[in-house]
């Protein structure tokens, strides 16, 4: 009871703190907008891939994106913990390490979460009204999305956790994030198709796990991928259960 | 019973010895006061004992529980305020309260319960739901404070509590801490620069210097090692000699420009030492402070800054008078 007490306590101030926050929230919806609209558009007036609209395309590769940067960055606010001693505050209550972490986790998911139910919003509106044209998707489609979106929120918020935990300073933190998310988005197919990919590319996209997670929503929001949904899912949800695995031990072993 | 009690506990940074085999003992149910100066090792000694930093050697155990073997128990047994502020700036006075409590798993109620009666305690009632960066250095320490004793832990730490608190604030505290430890029977750990604190608060004092204990005892019989008053002198070229030759004087430090005399009843026998001195600029006496004690066991003396200046009851300037 404790630690779910301690879990619920960890998620009530981060979400407290998303809140109060108005800037960030704002950000995380403006930009994925931004690259629809600009780098899809600019690009798409150009370019189809197999029939479909280019930003049609990498609509869902560019929510995958959203919460990918918007839950990475997340474990920054551990390292900014730290340095106004308010982690001492944490670490000093009758709470496991695996709590603070699991709580932790839940508020950078629910933040993801608002974050993806906006952006799925987002889409019906936009293709309702041509603005992305022939982007079109149904309530199931919305909602496993929004599950796809999750599993991948909780793995990526725990990637996040795990850096922050080892930081002592957000500079420190931004620098080793940007070398980490580069790669992981450029690689995963958000802006191109995986199936025509030159011999040397293959293998770096296939080994980093948001491909999975970027052919699993294609395959629920525009009905074309590469793989099976549930071999995609299997992947995502198999990656989330690691990280955390691998996030306890580091919480274990965080310094205050 | 012992509610601490330290086995050489021993913490080093690198080359820095911050702690050198620790020996405390604590009784349940005292206030405890940790004095030393700065960076003697207070502030490290609390973060071990409350198992925020692992100890490099030895253990010690709070509430019976191992420090290094049993953290979560300890964890379960103690409350602490940080010396550095520690609450969140983003959210408000009342929201920080909040979450403290659903941190140690208060009851709902009794938590609403303590919240008002901690924010009247160090009056932030109508400052409650101001966001924390909004308050003062000072309404911030108080609130911490506040959520510090929100709990009623059995062991509680508070290092330099009252630091920086105009002198009601400060009263306020201490009135409450003694309720703590008389009413509730929690035991209290305190560090502080501040001698009347010591004096009002503690039962057993430890003086710490370069992470060792040097002394250990109550207060009054800390003082009572000085073994006599204490007479400052301003004076040019004291005669040493004739000094030492006056049975009633025990002992003759230079300090500064100062001569600190330990001198058995100096109201009766100052008249002898002025007529000896020569001229003397100006002098001091007073029985014996803590601040006295700390001197004699550090050869240093604790920075002192209360408003109240707990120093000399008597200053005499005899300047003109003689
Ligand atoms: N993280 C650290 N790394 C290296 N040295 C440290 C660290 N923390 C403390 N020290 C050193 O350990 C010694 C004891 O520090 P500590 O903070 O316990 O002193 P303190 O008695 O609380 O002093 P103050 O009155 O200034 O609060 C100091 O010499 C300090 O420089
Ligand atoms: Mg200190």
């Amino acid at each position: 009871m404790n630690e779910i007490n301690g879990i619920i306590a960890i998620w009530y101030r981060e979400f407290k703190v998303f809140l109060r926050e108005k800037s960030r929230i704002i950000a995380s919806i403006v930009n994925p907008i931004l690259w629809l609209l600009i780098f899809g558009g600019g690009l798409g007036s150009n370019v189809s891939i197999t029939g479909i609209n280019y930003q049609t395309f990498i609509y869902p590769g560019i929510l995958i994106q959203a919460v990918l940067f918007s839950s990475i960055f997340f474990g920054v606010y551990i390292v900014w913990d730290r340095k106004i001693d308010f982690l001492k505050e944490v670490l000093v209550a009758p709470i496991s390490r695996t709590s603070i972490f699991i709580g932790k986790i839940i508020g950078g998911a629910t933040d993801a979460l608002i974050q993806s139910l906006i952006l799925l919003l987002i889409g019906i509106i936009f293709g309702k009204l041509g603005i992305i044209p022939g982007l079109q998707f149904g309530l199931i489609a919305f909602f496993i999305s929004l599950i796809i979106l999750l599993i991948t929120t909780t793995s990526m918020v725990s990637i996040g956790l795990i850096i922050g935990s080892r930081m002592e300073s957000p500079e420190g933190f931004q620098l080793i994030t940007s070398f980490l998310l580069f790669p992981i988005f450029f690689l995963s197919g958000a802006l191109f198709p995986i199936n025509k990919l030159p011999a040397w590319l293959a293998p770096l996209t296939f080994i980093d796990p948001l491909t999975y997670a970027v052919d699993s929503l294609r395959n629920v929001i525009l009905g074309t991928s590469q793989f099976t949904l549930s071999f995609d899912l299997g992947i995502i949800t198999l990656f989330s259960i690691v990280i955390i695995i691998i996030g306890t031990f580091a919480f274990e072993k965080m310094k205050v | 019973m012992n509610i601490i009690e330290t086995f050489n506990l021993r913490k080093e940074y690198d080359s820095l010895v911050a702690l050198d085999n620790l020996n405390l003992q604590i009784e349940e149910g005292e206030i405890f006061g940790l004095l030393g100066p700065n960076g003697a090792g207070k502030t490290t000694t609390l973060m071990t004992l409350t198992t925020l930093i692992k100890p490099t050697s030895g253990t010690a155990k709070v509430n019976g529980f191992d420090i290094v073997r049993e953290p979560s128990s300890v964890r379960k047994s103690i409350g602490i305020v940080f010396q550095d502020p520690s609450s969140d700036d983003i959210l408000t006075g009342y929201e920080n309260l909040k979450l403290h409590g659903m941190l140690y798993s208060m009851p709902v109620t009794l938590r609403e319960q303590r919240i008002k009666e901690v924010l009247k305690l160090v009056d932030l009632e109508d400052r409650k739901d101001d966001q924390v960066k909004k308050y003062s250095g000072g309404m911030r320490r108080r609130l911490e404070i506040a959520r510090g004793l929100m709990h009623h832990p059995k062991v509680l730490f508070l290092d330099e509590p009252t630091l920086g608190l105009d002198p009601q604030s400060r009263e306020n505290i201490w009135k409450y801490i003694e309720h703590l430890s008389n009413e509730e029977k929690i035991s209290l750990i305190l560090t502080t620069h501040y001698m009347e604190e010591v004096d009002r608060l503690c039962g057993k004092l430890a003086i710490i210097d370069k992470g060792k204990i040097v002394a250990l005892d109550s207060p009054s019989n800390l003082k009572r090692i000085i073994g006599g008053d204490v007479v400052i002198m301003k004076i040019n070229n004291l005669d040493l000699e004739v000094m030492r030759r006056f049975p009633f004087i025990k002992n003759i430090e230079s300090k500064n420009g100062l001569y600190y005399l330990t001198v058995i009843n100096a109201s009766e026998n100052l008249q002898q030492i002025f007529q000896a001195a020569g001229k003397v600029e100006s002098v001091e006496i007073h029985s014996p402070t803590l601040n006295d004690v700390f001197l004699h066991f550090t050869g240093r003396e604790i920075r002192e800054e209360s408003p109240e200046g707990g120093w000399g009851q008597r200053v005499m300037n005899l300047r003109s008078n003689k």
